[in-house]
């Protein structure tokens, strides 16, 4: 290698990728690196699914159809109960990453069961809240705000759902398999899953319930 | 991603520390945004760039602190996607709006 090429390689860190191959070890954990980053890519095209819905809604946010207003419905001391528990379900989960690269277990198991139970909170009460609208008769039939509503909510709640059905999963996994490789990649993803909707939520909150009461 | 070869496990969680950070953080903004909106302490111009102002704080501690988003090389691609998809977000829901407030408007 050249003078030059050595500077050229130094400042170019996307040098010859077949060379980088070749020197490194071939780990286990390469493959769980690929399918982070094509999960992070899954989760960039629900972003796109969200934008789309929250245009729909802020699009539709003021037709009342001489129906109720958000001042009606939204109860921001119930919002801000979700949204701490939402919170909590994503730290929890953070804390039970570290537990699992440590191999610990039992502490990583606590906050699986932690983080699902309060994601079952945040579920419950929004279950809680779209029943007594809808038996006020402010269900997503009544006018164009509330169809924009039910279906934004409602999208975030669904993949709330679906994050609990997979930390279940990941919980038996977890007690049957051990902390394998694809077992943490796994977790990793479902992490990189639960983080996202608290990100999400936090749009939704401000969007939705703080903007509409004003 | 492929420069993180030395780590022995998959998972590239934070320190508790960092999750600390961003949950006093996070509570903190999300604090300062219901609170304002239920005393109602300030004009609707006001709130409504305060609101928005904590929601993007709020985004970037919980990029930072809980998914752990940097310029480092691991994290190249991860943030250039999210870069991309924000420009495709600010194409949809802004042309949307702009579009159908201002058929609003004529009509």
């Amino acid at each position: 290698m050249t003078a030059t090429e050595a500077i050229l390689s130094q400042h170019d860190p996307a040098r010859d990728p077949a060379r980088d191959l070749a020197r490194a070890p071939a780990h286990a954990h390469d493959a769980e690196d690929v399918r982070t980053l094509g999960f992070w890519l899954y989760l960039m095209s629900d972003l796109v699914i969200f934008a789309g819905l929250f245009a729909t809604y802020v699009v539709l946010s003021r037709n009342f159809a001489g129906g109720p207003t958000p001042k009606d419905l939204f109860d921001l001391p119930y919002v801000l109960t979700e949204t701490a528990f939402l919170l909590c379900a994503s730290v929890v989960y953070g804390l039970g990453l570290i537990a699992a690269r440590n191999g610990e277990r039992p502490k990583l198991l606590l906050c699986l069961t932690a983080s699902f139970l309060l994601g079952l909170c945040f579920v419950s009460m929004e279950i809680g809240e779209f029943a007594l609208m809808i038996r006020e008769g402010a269900g997503p039939d009544r006018s164009g705000f509330l169809s924009g509503f039910f279906t934004l909510v409602g999208t975030h709640g669904a993949h709330v759902c679906f994050g609990m059905l997979w930390m279940a999963v990941m919980m038996v996994q977890t007690l049957s398999k051990g902390l394998t490789a694809p077992v943490r990649g796994r977790l990793m993803r479902l992490g990189l899953f639960w983080h996202f909707l608290d990100i999400v939520w936090i749009a939704l909150f401000s969007v939705v319930y703080l903007l509409g009461v004003i | 991603m492929r420069a993180n070869h030395s780590g022995q496990s998959p998972i590239h969680a934070g320190s508790a520390a960092s999750y600390a950070v961003g949950f006093v953080l996070s509570l903190v903004l999300t604090a300062i945004a219901f609170g304002l909106v239920m005393t109602g302490a300030l004009s609707h111009g006001a709130l409504v760039f305060v609101i928005l102002a904590c929601a993007v704080a709020q985004i970037v501690v919980q990029l930072r602190y809980f998914l752990h988003l940097d310029r480092s090389e691991a994290m190249y691609w991860n943030l250039m996607s999210l870069l991309f998809t924000f420009f495709i977000i600010f194409l949809f829901v802004g042309g949307s709006i702009w579009i159908m407030y201002s058929m609003h408007d004529r009509m």
